[in-house]
């Protein structure tokens, strides 16, 4: 079970790097940011490495229950921190985005498991494609509500005239509304090609491109939201304060369609 | 040798006497020159900015010093009594130099605690008295030394950061809200003196325009030639918000002159584009209730002034963590100030040598069993012999030069040739105020 070992690494990994970036944030100095990012990392690294070696046992992508699929967001959050820090440097967003991959990596790895063997109705490379996209999408949202958590307050410390030490590190409103829209932009097309993928599937599993499965209901539901989203940021000028609250509720419904769904509603998107 | 200064500050001089005694350009050179030319002045540097004028020297008889360094700045200014210049002057020496010039560079005896000025003005009253020679061993290392304390305490403390003006405040609460003011443009609103501050503030920190609306037309273009910028009819005012970013307010309007329906109206034609408002006008200008329309941030003087404030309580819990970096580089420079003296690098060269005498004496009696007293005795005067006539020159050459500066040199270099450690006692160690 080399691939579990690798998963603790990064857990461990994660919670160092979680507790070093919420330092960060609260002390008045610059913090522990290299080492913060090292940590970060290693945790990436290694969760890498677990999922590499989990696909090779597993002999498909792994991504077929509920531990496998919040690992898997665990890990596009990270990877969608990275390339944002990559190119807008608001080492800040670690303080935010780093608590929340703790969190789904430490419920991912309450759940169980094992590597089981996939119902043959469900083998299929679109099965991969499909979940990956949707992941994805879901990670590139998380970020949108990140980037909107943070506008808020920045906004409420720039209203209230409140200047404290989260005011002086957190980045400008326009740097946190632009994060937010890109952060949609690129996700609203990876929900897309998920949507579009599942139903492939679907034609192949159970022979039909779309059956109102509570999950693809959900999913046509948050589709439209973002659609809307996007549509009113650039029709009506609906940015800033009322973006980021689009960008917290789309948020509640990702994680309403992720795991409430198989929790709340029956339907065929029960992990195995 | 003693270092001494002589000097005054805004926290003891006037601007009336402070203004006549600087010292500027050829002044300066003059000035430093006739000051060295004095056969008592070892060394000196004159420091000398609109806040304080400082005479900085090193001497062999303190007191002679500081009646000198008097009697040179009466002389510079001869219309001023000496005892009006004198009731506005300090005295310090040694250790209490080394502090007072720490923390000047270090700007922690600014007027505004933390301004980045003092630290160029400190370099430059250095680098003329290098230029011109006026300086030695002990004040060049005591210059570079308040430089390099400076430094660190710029770097080590957050004393330098932060807007500590009403204007600046303004820059920085913009850069807040938008992160890149080279894709902004601002507004100048009437022509008060802080709004105009606050304008060329916007212009530095590299806003791409400033539009400029008041009543007066000439007065408007006036202003916005000199910001590069241009003007917009004062009935036009509003209507051109839609299209800038940062408005400055500061008319002498008796009301408001940018009311809460006009900013809905105008928020809304901005598609929401957040517009940052500065009122600096006292009475307002600006309906305080506009803070509440969505992505509209209203600042008024006393929420900038707040702000200020802030900053200022800040750098001076910074400063007090300058003072512990300042302590403990003063510390520094005064133990190696101290061991320069000549006597006790005299002292301390015969004790090691004795020592070293004594201990391969010691050994070599040791297997030398068979001695008798007399011939023990011989030896030991030989030895003796050999080392007072290898120290003699050197020691007469410390003693002959142990009253000018290169004395600190020749200190220096024994100490270091033969690895001498140095004691030193607490006497002068107390500054005089």
């Amino acid at each position: 079970m080399l691939n579990i070992l690798f998963f603790k690494i990064a857990l461990v990994a994660y919670f160092i790097s979680t507790a070093s970036f919420l330092y960060q944030l609260m002390s008045r100095r610059e913090g522990p940011k290299r080492f913060s990012f090292a940590i970060t990392g290693i945790g990436f690294l290694s969760h890498t490495v677990a999922l590499i070696i989990r696909t090779i046992e597993a002999a498909h992508i792994p991504i077929t229950n509920l531990h496998e699929a919040m690992s898997f967001f665990s890990w596009a959050l990270v990877l969608a921190f990275l390339l944002v820090e990559y190119k807008y440097r608001i080492y800040v967003l670690g303080s935010f985005v780093l608590p929340l991959t703790f969190i789904s990596l430490i419920s991912s790895s309450a759940l169980p498991m094992e590597i089981k063997m996939l119902d043959p109705m469900l083998q299929s490379a679109w099965l991969g494609v499909h979940t990956v996209f949707a992941i994805m999408g879901a990670a590139a949202f998380s970020i949108a509500f990140l980037a909107g958590v943070m506008y808020l307050l920045q906004e409420w410390f720039l209203k209230s005239k409140r200047f404290n030490i989260l005011y002086s590190k957190l980045p400008s409103l326009d740097i946190l509304d632009d994060l937010n829209y890109r952060a949609i932009s690129f996700g609203f097309p990876l929900l897309t090609l998920g949507i579009i993928t599942g139903s492939i599937w679907a034609e192949y599993a159970w022979g039909t491109y779309w059956n109102w499965d509570p999950k693809q209901t959900w999913s046509l539901i948050l589709w439209l939201f973002y659609a809307a989203m996007l549509h009113s940021r650039l029709s009506a000028g609906w940015r800033g304060k009322k973006a980021a609250y689009m960008a917290i509720i789309g948020f509640v419904g990702v994680v309403f369609t992720f795991v409430g769904v198989n929790l709340l509603l029956q339907g065929k998107h029960i992990f195995a | 040798m003693d270092i001494i200064l002589v000097g005054l500050s805004h926290n003891t001089a006037p601007v009336e006497i402070r203004e006549r005694l600087s010292f500027s350009g050829e002044q300066l050179i003059a000035g430093i020159l006739r000051l060295r030319a004095h056969e008592e002045v070892l060394e000196c540097v004159i420091l000398s900015t609109c806040n304080r004028v400082e005479v900085y020297t090193t001497v062999e008889k303190p007191e002679l010093g500081v009646a000198r360094v008097k009697d040179f700045l009466h002389a510079y200014q001869p219309d001023i009594p000496l005892e009006r210049i004198t009731q506005h002057l300090y005295t310090h020496k040694n250790e209490g130099v080394v502090r007072h010039l720490f923390r000047v560079a270090a700007s922690l005896d600014s007027m505004v605690i933390g301004e980045a000025q003092i630290l160029g003005q400190v370099k430059d009253a250095f680098d003329c008295a290098l230029l011109n020679k006026t300086t030695g061993v002990v004040l060049n290392k005591l210059f570079k030394k308040s430089i390099f304390t400076a430094k660190r305490v710029r770097t080590e403390t957050r004393i330098g950061e932060s807007a500590v003006s009403i204007s600046f405040a303004a820059v920085e609460l913009a850069k807040k809200i938008f992160s890149n003011l080279r894709s902004k443009t601002g507004m100048l609103v009437g022509a008060g003196e802080m709004g105009e501050l606050a304008a060329q503030n916007l212009v530095n920190s590299g806003i791409k325009e400033i539009v400029v609306s008041n009543r007066n037309y000439d007065r408007a273009l006036d202003l916005a030639r000199s910001y590069n910028g241009r003007v917009a009819r004062f009935e036009d005012f509003l209507q051109e918000m839609v299209n800038v970013d940062v408005v400055i307010c500061s008319t002498g309007a008796p009301n408001y002159v940018i009311r809460f329906e006009d900013v809905q109206d105008i928020i809304h034609r901005r598609n929401n584009r957040p517009l940052f408002f500065i009122d600096i006008s006292v009475p307002r200008n600006i309906d305080p209730e506009i803070n509440k329309i969505g992505n509209v941030f209203l600042y008024d003087i006393d929420d900038l002034q707040a702000v200020v404030e802030t900053n200022l309580k800040a750098r001076k819990e910074e400063a007090e963590k300058g003072e512990k970096i300042v302590a403990e580089e003063v510390g520094k420079f005064t133990q190696w100030f101290k061991s320069l003296e000549v006597v006790p690098t005299i002292i301390a060269l015969k004790d090691k040598v004795e020592e070293i005498r004594r201990k391969e004496l010691e050994r070599t009696m040791g297997r030398l069993r068979s001695l008798s007293p007399e011939e023990v005795q011989i030896i030991d005067g030989l030895t003796n012999t050999i080392i007072n006539k290898i120290l003699h020159n050197p020691l007469v050459a410390l003693k002959l030069e142990a009253h000018s500066t290169n004395g600190l040199l020749y200190a220096e270099a024994v100490r270091k040739l033969f690895n001498l450690e140095i004691t030193v006692s607490e006497k002068d160690n107390q500054s005089e105020e």
